[in-house]
């Protein structure tokens, strides 16, 4: 069983509507003992991350612990802005601090239209579970302003390019991010939660 | 390189999407959640669903349509007609719309953009101008609400300038002269707006042939172009519209 955690922040409901689609077994939770239970957990959220992170702090050392001792956790778009230590987006906000990194505004001063919305290409290095069918890239759906300075040397990451190189996907060990839409990247975005959900039940995935 | 996104847009009345469609092998062509499915296997980079009679009970029926949507559809789609509260903004995005279009209520109280875009973050409130160019001069044009129908003193650039101010991500600008008529994009109200924000402009109203699409992404530097009747009645594929504009070096999302 996966577990979307509801922290009350955006909807979940595309999420759980694709993970329903690619025929996950899933439920929404906020509960630490289901969120213990679980085979892996996603950390979905719109918005800004200071409110996000502030809504999710009742359940921040829950899912810190659950991560840290090896559990599959996936961040999408906001939820993976929190996997970071800090975020500069509307004051100063401390996150979970899994991966070494801050997340930061996309520079006004490159001329381009922000949020950085719609498709964009994304590069695929190898060694990424999740992506690692999908080599050497494929366009996926971002919708954001902020982005993520990751200064992780464990952390593997995909990016997009948009001005400068941003994050678009990262994975520590069994922590993975994106800062795209899964649930609104069509095929591919489907294929990259089906290959989480493979992912989960055995520890790796099947590509 | 992020690409440029071709968006049908679904005019909705009464959970049927009307205007003609000339989609063969569809069981039937007027259910919103099968053509809008339709149209992202053809590799359609967002959806607009419009409920073109938005009234109260119409609201009902297209909350239930979103819920169905979002079930099958899984690329970013927005949802527009009436909006007029908060409140319907939260509804329709828990369930399951990406981003909302407000229109007439903006004008009329501005603050709902800055209360949704607090709220739901900017990313999901779409400003939808419809604008038509002033009488008395070749590069002005008002804002005109209720559908277009009633003109008002406010300028379409400011507007849009003032939106993005108040929390807009996004603005989609129908041009009232160019709607419904094929003849093109107007080009220079899409570059004017696009000039003047920093946010991305769905170009709207005229597209009727490839190259005047190419020319509002080119000329008018459109981030995305609308079109309905081309779509639905045939005339041209996503397909065809992607094809055209990769020759012409325009990045598209190539279909997988």
């Amino acid at each position: 069983m996966l577990v979307i955690i509801d922290y009350g922040v955006g909807n979940v409901r595309s999420v759980i509507n694709a993970f329903r689609y690619i025929g996950s077994d899933i439920q929404v939770s906020c509960e630490p003992q289901e969120i213990r239970r679980s085979e892996g957990l996603i950390l979905p959220g719109v918005g800004a991350s200071g409110y996000a992170m502030q809504k999710l702090a009742p359940l921040a050392e829950v899912i810190r612990q659950e991560a840290q001792a090896g559990k599959p956790l996936l961040g999408i778009c906001v939820g993976y802005q929190l996997l970071f230590e800090e975020s500069y987006e509307m004051g100063t906000h401390r996150c979970l601090g899994l991966i070494a990194g801050k997340v930061v505004p996309i520079p006004k001063t490159l001329g381009l239209t922000i949020p950085h919305m719609g498709w964009n290409y994304v590069e695929i290095p190898a060694g990424m579970a999740l992506l690692e069918d999908m080599r050497p890239g494929r366009y996926f759906a971002f919708a954001h302003s902020f982005y993520a300075e990751i200064s992780d040397s464990a952390a593997r990451v995909a990016k997009t390019h948009y001005g400068l190189d941003l994050p678009a996907a990262v994975q520590k060990n069994n922590i993975f991010g994106c800062q795209f839409h899964p649930e609104k990247s069509a095929a591919d975005g489907l294929k990259f939660l089906k290959n989480f959900a493979a992912y989960c039940r055995k520890g790796r995935c099947p590509c | 390189m992020l690409t440029k996104r071709i968006i049908p847009c679904l005019d909705v009345k009464d959970n049927r999407v009307v205007k003609g469609i000339n989609f063969l092998n569809l069981r039937d062509a007027g259910d919103p959640v099968e053509l809008g499915a339709r149209y992202s296997d053809e590799g359609a980079d967002e959806l607009v669903f419009l409920d073109i009679t938005a009234t109260i009970r119409s609201r009902k029926t297209i909350v239930e349509m979103v819920e169905k949507v979002a079930e099958k559809v899984f690329i970013p789609f927005t949802v527009g007609g009436g909006i007029s509260s908060a409140e319907e903004i939260r509804l329709l995005l828990r369930s399951g719309a990406d981003k909302c279009s407000i229109n007439t209520a903006a004008v009329r109280n501005p603050s709902l953009i800055s209360q949704a875009a607090e709220q739901f973050g900017s990313q999901c409130v779409v400003l939808a101008v419809d604008a038509r160019r002033a009488v008395d001069s070749t590069s002005r044009w008002h804002v005109c609400v209720n559908a277009g129908s009633v003109p008002t003193d406010l300028d379409a650039v400011d507007w849009a300038v003032r939106a993005q101010q108040l929390g807009a991500g996004e603005i989609l600008l129908t041009s009232m002269d160019a709607d419904g008529t094929k003849a093109g994009y107007d080009v220079e109200l899409t570059r004017a707006v696009a000039e003047a924000v920093d946010i991305p402009v769905i170009a709207s109203g005229g597209a009727g042939t490839l190259e005047s699409i190419f020319e509002v992404i080119d000329k008018g530097k459109a981030d995305a172009v609308l079109a309905a009747s081309i779509f639905h009645y045939g005339t041209y594929s996503i397909r065809q519209v992607k094809d055209f504009l990769a020759q012409r070096k325009v990045p598209v999302r190539p279909l997988s």
